[in-house]
């Protein structure tokens, strides 16, 4: 099962995603980055059905380069999450995406934002938030360990303690993951 | 000669020109001006009312604005032209800025307005076999990305952003008169006496064949607007002046006028 996390900081997000590929009980890959740039300072952490994931993300992502291309400036996160929500919307009654997602962004002005979408086009703005068996340990671990003023080092720990939870809780769990940071300096791998 | 390539709209004469929308044009200048400057904290737009009767009902719903016309919170348009036409540009406009609001959560940036609607109007003038839109339009509107911006469009789907332009009857003395009044870093209080100023002008140039021996501007016949932003809520405001606000600066107005005239 695709595990994503999401930790909103003080002037960063940080997100977690684990690396397997799978299909049914064959392991495909162990380094599957799927963390996906937007643009320069915004990723998607796409979860879900395969298919539709990367029709999706690929979808959206042609999508918001179009209008950064047309109107010769980019969009903000907020703007980005609404845009891929109402996507989401669209299609739910027709042909529905199944995919669950987090959008985490960085913009001038605005600062750090994480928006966590579900298949039915939930959309929330959150500080911590994610998808799969393994957030249900993250999340809870994260509500105790969240403050609004984040280091990165403190995120980092936060998520690294998710991570351990998660492999010693869950039958299940992933073996290796990838954490990437969004700041306004764009985006970058920290560990794994 | 032109005769016989003017009756469609979606074909070239032979000299490379679309009659149908030169035509267009044309009714526009027998319309009311419009006229719009960019000052430093906003945008004036100032218009001359065509229908003028005692008999209006100034009340009614549909009536009370003739030139000016609000787009969305922060967008605002000043139409010169045919009036049914420019009905259907403004729904038009207004129900774009909500689809995009809707999809972004943003107000939509002015610029992408103004093209989203002269790319329809450009159709018009390629495919359908239909008439162009008989109405050039003022935009006035604020966004984040560029500040207040004023934006001037034509039947032919052409758009231009300006400091200062004049659209309808008169415009291009009107245009010519701006020329000399416009100033940089004009404050939007600066900025009304000198657009009532030249649209004083235009009635003056163009007013050969006028009944009415008084050529001084009234206020039921003169619409003004403004688009601001407020300061401390960083709103966005479209204001409307009634006849009490706009009457000093048409006398202020027509009193240059006669000092000028009897000097």
């Amino acid at each position: 099962m695709d595990f994503f996390m999401g930790i909103k900081g003080k002037d960063f997000v940080l997100v977690c995603a684990d690396t397997s590929a799978v299909h049914s009980i064959i392991s495909i890959k162990q380094d599957e980055d799927k963390i996906i740039p937007v643009d320069t300072h915004k990723v998607f952490c796409i979860a879900g059905e395969a298919g539709d994931r990367v029709q999706f993300s690929e979808y959206i992502i042609a999508n918001i380069k179009l209008y950064s291309l047309r109107n010769e400036t980019g969009l903000s996160t907020k703007s980005v999450a609404h845009y891929t929500r109402g996507e989401l919307a669209t299609a739910l009654r027709k042909s529905p995406y199944h995919c669950n997602l987090l959008v985490a962004g960085f913009d001038e002005g605005v600062g750090p934002s994480l928006y966590w979408l579900d298949y039915l086009a939930t959309l929330h703005k959150v500080n911590t938030g994610g998808t799969g068996y393994g957030s249900y340990f993250a999340l809870s671990l994260f509500d105790k360990m969240w403050h609004p003023d984040l280091s990165e080092d403190e995120a980092v720990a936060m998520m690294e303690a998710g991570i351990a939870e998660i492999k010693k809780r869950l039958v299940v769990a992933p073996p290796h993951y990838i954490i990437k940071v969004v700041d306004k300096n764009g985006v970058r791998e920290v560990k794994k | 000669m032109a005769r016989r390539y003017d009756s469609r709209t979606t074909i070239f004469s032979p000299e490379g020109r679309l009659y149908q929308v030169e035509y267009a044009m044309e009714a526009i200048s027998n319309a009311g001006a419009a006229i719009g400057m960019l000052c430093t904290d906003g945008v004036v737009l100032v218009a001359e009312k065509k229908i003028t009767s005692k008999l209006l009902d100034t009340k009614a719903v549909g009536v009370r604005r003739e030139k000016m016309y609000k787009l969305d919170d922060h967008l605002a348009c000043a139409v010169a032209g045919i009036t049914a036409d420019a009905n259907i540009l403004i729904n038009t406009c207004r129900a774009t800025a909500q689809r995009y609001y809707f999809a972004y959560q943003e107000p939509m940036p002015v610029e992408q307005l103004v093209r989203a609607l002269c790319d329809t109007k450009q159709g018009y003038t390629q495919f359908g076999g239909q008439r162009p839109f008989g109405v050039s339009l003022l935009y006035a509107g604020w966004d984040e990305h560029y500040g207040f911006q004023l934006y001037q469009s034509d039947p032919s789907g052409n758009y231009g952003g300006w400091k200062a332009v004049a659209i309808g009857g008169g415009h291009a003395a009107a245009q010519n008169l701006l020329k000399t009044e416009y100033k940089e870093d004009t404050p939007v209080s600066g900025g009304i006496p000198a657009l009532i100023k030249v649209s004083g002008g235009i009635p003056a140039l163009i007013k050969v064949l006028s009944k009415s021996m008084d050529s001084s501007l009234t206020s039921d016949k003169v619409e003004l607007a403004t688009v601001t932003r407020d300061a401390a809520t960083g709103k966005v405001i479209f204001k409307v002046y009634e006849s009490a606000e706009l009457q000093p600066y048409l006398d202020a107005a027509n009193a240059e006028k006669e000092a000028a005239a009897s000097s």
